[in-house]
């Protein structure tokens, strides 16, 4: 039988507030345990939360970011249940009225073909506290920094039917978040991680099979690893005649598997009613009109002007585009060098290529776009020609001069154009090869072409390089035929 | 000294006749003699007492004393009050010395009061007789055999004791203005969002508000003064600007339209108590006031939807309560639920659980809508009432209480406790305010007379008390307790 | 509606509220009585009414987004019951 997986994904996202979206107390990662847990973040008796206007900007521009619908009124309610990180006793959040209404995600397949997805809503909450399970005397550690923290949760329909269009949704989510400035995106600091929701069900079928939820996922590769393995475990159950449970389930990157969470509640019922600290939200016209005319280009904006006016392929303008850093440092690189496409090839190419190899990402590039748009103005002026240039951007890389032209200057890499001083090379090496010469004039004319070779790479071993090398192999042509 | 009111007090600071110092010890000293027959209070603060005292005089000495500046009084121990206890009257909170102040009693502090210390309550603001309470019963100073009224019992018996000249209370369904009425005093529950809840350990934060418990209008109104306004700290306090609640105390009440609400003078009044309110009446009439019946038609549900919407919210509030971060914690849990629970079964009181056992079902999957979703709709029908009756008259007259203070132990039954907030409860689901001035006596035990207003017409109440108030002397009495010890 | 005695050990193990039987026993009268009061509120007819949350027609005011709080933590926790190195201690948690 052939199997349709279906998958829902929840993200939660820590909006880059400075303070808690309840209270004055900083959001910094990293601080001594409960440093920044204040009285309201504690749940004090008598204390009150007051909404961070930021957390609700933050909120309202990813909406506006996926032509989400914006309601007029949000409601922040309880959802009531007991665990030792959560320390009032209830999570405030927004259940029946949230902030952000239906809106809808484009994604970028690895074809260059794209989907969107719809998510259903996306609402406002804190983040809960942290438990330590470092032995205190057979007891846990709770720390309560991160509780209070804003959080964005995203909430899709069921429209991603593999784990590669899971995790291009979270890509893009990603990158609309971190386009936004709205958070971070550090997965590994658990600025961002999801609920993955999956089911299987027979092609054509069209009712949804039982859904398993695998908690917490917190990078991209754990998602599609996690997405596999439990879709293999759902077809092999159904198989064999069982039948999936709707549970919980969490992933664990080290067996690489899912597993049932021990029920910590056996039956929720989590209470929601509206939380009467907090009186509704009202966002009036102006505020969310004002906060669309501030929005920045966002990704799929840029994919389609990437592609459209500076007329970069498909495959490069998404790539380019997909995130933040990396569309800013091609910009700015093509900004330098004045050449679109040139810029995307070193990008794409070089930079890429030595990023990944030495496992870095864009921002911590030692080559900066600015340093790396003169290179390539130098490729497209023909002051070098390509091989100097890689020259130059291993120079570049490896913190041997600033800039390069400073590199070009003292490694004596400018492209040698002047027809005599290539010609004087080239009566050099013809007059040092007798035993080749004489083999290219005893070939036939239609494989001489193939013999050249010899002499070029011979002629710009001598120019170290430099050497202009269609001009050595006309000249060279020219010679090697007269004698 | 301590026969006077706050504003008479506040006048004796002024010319000299006492320092804040004396006026202090005074009160510390009854406090000390006669409290044991009572238990009004929870903690008494006599070290910080004077020490603030002290301060207050100094400020006098150069010039910067405000209108309370160096005046005793006493905060219902749900207050929050940094380095002393609040224990809202419950062994959960027995250990809990509070890390912070609630803005009420910063804005106090800054005008100079004195803090005596903090009053008895029934646990959790939860309670009509001051029974509930970890610290044992409050006994009402017109006759120690009946209860001073809940929950905000020790600040009314104080008062009415002459250990402080005024209190601070809080009022959910009534637990301002009940007390007041059982035991003679004068007692304000503001608009809600007048004053800041911020530090006031909740009960049903939809529902409470704060307010002054003294010995007239005029000195409500100048404790009101102090502890109104907004606090960016309660999104629920409004940004209204606060009146000088004094400045209309005087105004004449000829013209002034009275409404007799019908359902407030049914089945279950107290005929001596129903006489106290209509002799009342008369008074404001010859003060020149029309009266004419009014109906509230919906105030026979303000009992059911108070009682499955402040429990709800409690029952959320209170899960902060977990043993974990303060409060009490059980011996040697065995793993987190354990620890939960028995924390919870050994620090909460009987009534506290039937209230959150109750807001936990109402709110619980099946039974949402029904109750309270429900509920909440009703409540929008009383606030209506209210507004529809608004707009026939300035104020709203009858009693505070359907009977005079009962006795102790009498009222076993939680359900027939719960009706002793009739007259009172349906104010707070629509948010209005509503004093409490004292109306005449049943035998030796007190009896009031309760007004409300309009969302925000807290001058027009005090003016209205405060004319009643110029009237009559009721207010003047005082009980005989304590007088062979003075 | 009347209530049983499993719907008060249900809503006291949601409250993580611990009970002895005689005490769940006697709630469940109490209560029964009490929500059989409430039940009066379903002879109103409230089909067009949209639920009261707060008394006043107010809307939520918004905090600027700025650290106001310092570490208070050694005054926060002089009141909690078991402390070691900043952290709340609570039984294991097994997650």
């Amino acid at each position: 039988m052939q199997w349709e997986t279906v998958i829902g994904l929840e993200v939660h996202v820590q909006l880059a507030t400075q303070s808690k979206i309840f209270s004055g107390a900083s959001t910094a990662f990293g601080a001594a345990p409960n440093t920044q847990a204040c009285a309201v973040d504690l749940g004090m008796p008598g204390v009150l939360p007051v909404l961070n206007e930021s957390a609700v900007a933050m909120a309202v521009q990813f909406g506006l970011g996926i032509n989400a619908e914006i309601p007029e009124v949000s409601i922040f309610d309880r959802k009531n249940y007991f665990y030792a990180d959560l320390p009032k006793g209830y999570q405030t959040s927004q259940m029946y009225h949230p902030i952000v209404g239906p809106g809808e995600v484009e994604i970028v397949l690895g074809d260059d073909k794209t989907k969107r997805i719809r998510v259903h809503h996306a609402h406002l909450e804190e983040d809960a506290g942290k438990s330590l399970h470092e032995d205190y005397h057979g007891m846990s550690g709770i720390d309560l920094n991160r509780a209070g923290t804003p959080l964005l949760e995203i909430v899709s329909e069921p429209d991603m039917r593999s784990a590669t269009e899971a995790v291009a949704y979270l890509r893009a989510i990603h990158a609309i978040v971190t386009y936004l400035d709205v958070s971070d995106g550090n997965m590994a600091e658990g600025s961002m991680r999801c609920d993955v929701n999956v089911s299987v069900r027979p092609e054509g079928q069209a009712t949804f099979g039982t859904r398993a939820e695998i908690k917490n996922v917190n990078s991209f590769r754990f998602v599609e690893r996690a997405i596999a393995f439990e879709v293999e475990r759902q077809i092999e159950l159904i198989e064999d005649g069982g039948q999936v449970v709707q549970e919980t389930r969490l992933y664990d990157p080290e067996a690489d598997e899912t597993r049932s969470m021990r029920t910590k509640e056996e039956a929720n019922d989590y209470r929601y009613f509206p939380c009467p600290d907090l009186l509704p939200v009202v966002l009036d016209r102006a505020y969310v009109d004002h906060l669309r005319s501030t929005l920045p280009e966002l990704p799929a904006e840029k994919r389609a002007r990437f592609e459209n006016e500076l007329g970069l392929s498909a495959y490069d303008a998404g790539v380019l585009s997909s995130s933040r850093p990396m569309a800013e440092y091609f910009e700015a690189v093509k900004a330098v060098c004045g050449d679109a496409k040139l810029a995307a090839n070193w990008v794409q190419g070089e930079l890429s290529g030595q990023l990944n190899r030495e496992n870095m990402s864009i921002d911590d590039s030692p080559v900066t776009a600015q340093q790396l748009g003169e290179l390539v103005l130098r490729v497209k002026d023909e002051t070098i020609n390509g091989k100097a240039a890689k020259q130059v951007f291993a120079a570049l890389w490896n913190g041997e001069g600033d800039s390069a032209d400073a590199i070009i200057e003292a490694k004596g890499l400018k492209q040698v154009t002047d027809t005599g001083a290539i010609e004087a090379m080239i009566d050099q090496v013809i007059a040092e090869s007798p035993p080749q010469v004489a083999q290219y004039q005893n070939a036939d004319p239609d494989k001489r072409g193939k013999m050249i070779g010899y002499f070029v790479g011979q002629v710009m071993k001598a120019s170290r390089g430099t050497a202009n090398p269609q001009q050595v192999n006309v000249l060279l042509k020219q010679k090697l035929d007269q004698i | 000294m301590h026969d006077k009111t706050l504003t008479e007090l506040a006048a004796g600071l002024t010319t000299g006749d006492f320092s804040s110092r004396e006026l202090t010890d005074h009160f510390l000293g009854r406090i000390e003699r006669l409290d044991g027959e009572i238990n009004s209070f929870i903690t008494v603060t006599p070290e910080q007492a004077q020490a603030s005292a002290d301060a207050a005089d100094a400020t006098r000495r150069q010039g910067d004393a405000g209108p309370l500046n160096g005046l005793p009084l006493a905060l219902k121990d749900l207050f929050c009050t940094q380095g002393v206890r609040t224990s809202c009257g419950s062994r959960m909170l027995d250990n809990f010395v509070s890390p912070y102040d609630a803005t009420l009693v910063e804005r106090l502090a800054a005008a100079g009061t004195v803090s005596l210390g903090k009053t008895n309550m029934d646990e959790f603001a939860m309670g009509s007789s001051n029974e509930n309470s970890y610290y044992g019963p409050v006994k009402n100073p017109w006759d120690l055999a009946a209860v001073p009224g809940g929950s905000s019992g020790g600040s009314a018996a104080a008062v009415a004791a002459g250990l402080t000249p005024a209190a601070l209370g809080t009022d959910t369904g009534g637990s301002i203005r009940q007390p007041a009425a059982f035991c003679g005093i004068t007692g304000l529950k503001p608009t809600y969002g007048r004053v800041s809840r911020y530090g006031m350990v909740a009960y049903a934060s939809s529902l409470d508000q704060g307010g002054p418990m003294a010995r007239s209008a005029e000195d409500c109104a100048l404790l009101l003064g102090a502890i109104a306004g907004h606090d960016p700290r309660d999104s629920t306090s409004v940004t209204r600007g606060v009146p000088d609640y004094r400045a209309e105390l005087n105004a004449p009440l000829t013209g002034l339209r009275i409404g007799l609400p019908k359902e407030y003078f049914g089945e279950g009044l107290d005929p001596e108590v129903e006489a106290a309110v209509r002799e009342a009446i008369k008074v404001y009439e010859s003060l020149g006031a029309s009266v004419q019946a009014i109906s509230l038609p919906h105030t026979n549900l303000a009992i059911p939807a108070y009682y499955v919407i402040a429990p709800a919210e409690a029952s959320s509030n209170l899960s902060r309560f977990d043993g974990v971060r303060f409060g009490h914690r059980c011996e040697n849990p065995s793993d987190l639920i354990d620890l939960y629970k028995r924390s919870r079964a050994e620090g909460f009181g009987s009534e506290v659980k039937r209230r959150i056992l109750m807001g936990t079902h109402t709110l619980s999957e099946g039974f949402f809508d029904a109750y309270y979703k429900k509920a909440q709709q009703v409540r929008r029908l009383i606030r209506q009432d209210f507004l529809d009756a608004f707009d026939e008259v300035d104020v709203l007259m009858g009693p505070a209480a359907p009977t005079p203070a009962f006795d102790l132990g009498a009222n076993k039954d939680p359900l027939s406790m719960y009706l002793q907030d009739i007259y009172t409860i349906a104010t707070n689901l629509a948010g209005i305010p509503g004093i409490s001035v004292p109306a005449g006596f049943v035998g030796q035990r007190p009896t009031g007379l309760q007004i409300l207003g309009p969302h925000f017409a807290e001058s027009q109440l005090l003016n209205v008390a405060h004319q009643f108030q110029q009237a009559t002397d009721w207010h003047l009495k005082r009980p005989s307790f304590g007088e062979e010890n003075s | 509606m009347a209530l049983e005695l499993d719907d008060v050990r249900r809503a006291a193990h949601l409250a993580r509220l611990g009970l002895s039987d005689e005490e769940a026993a006697s709630y469940v009268d109490d209560l029964s009585r009490i929500l059989e009061m409430a039940d009066s509120l379903q002879a109103v007819d409230t089909e067009h009414v949209a639920p009261l949350s707060h008394s006043l027609d107010t809307t939520q005011h918004l905090r600027v987004d700025e650290v106001t709080e310092q570490d208070q933590r050694e005054r926060f926790q002089r009141c909690a019951p078991a402390v070691e190195d900043g952290l709340y201690l609570v039984p294991r948690v097994v997650e």
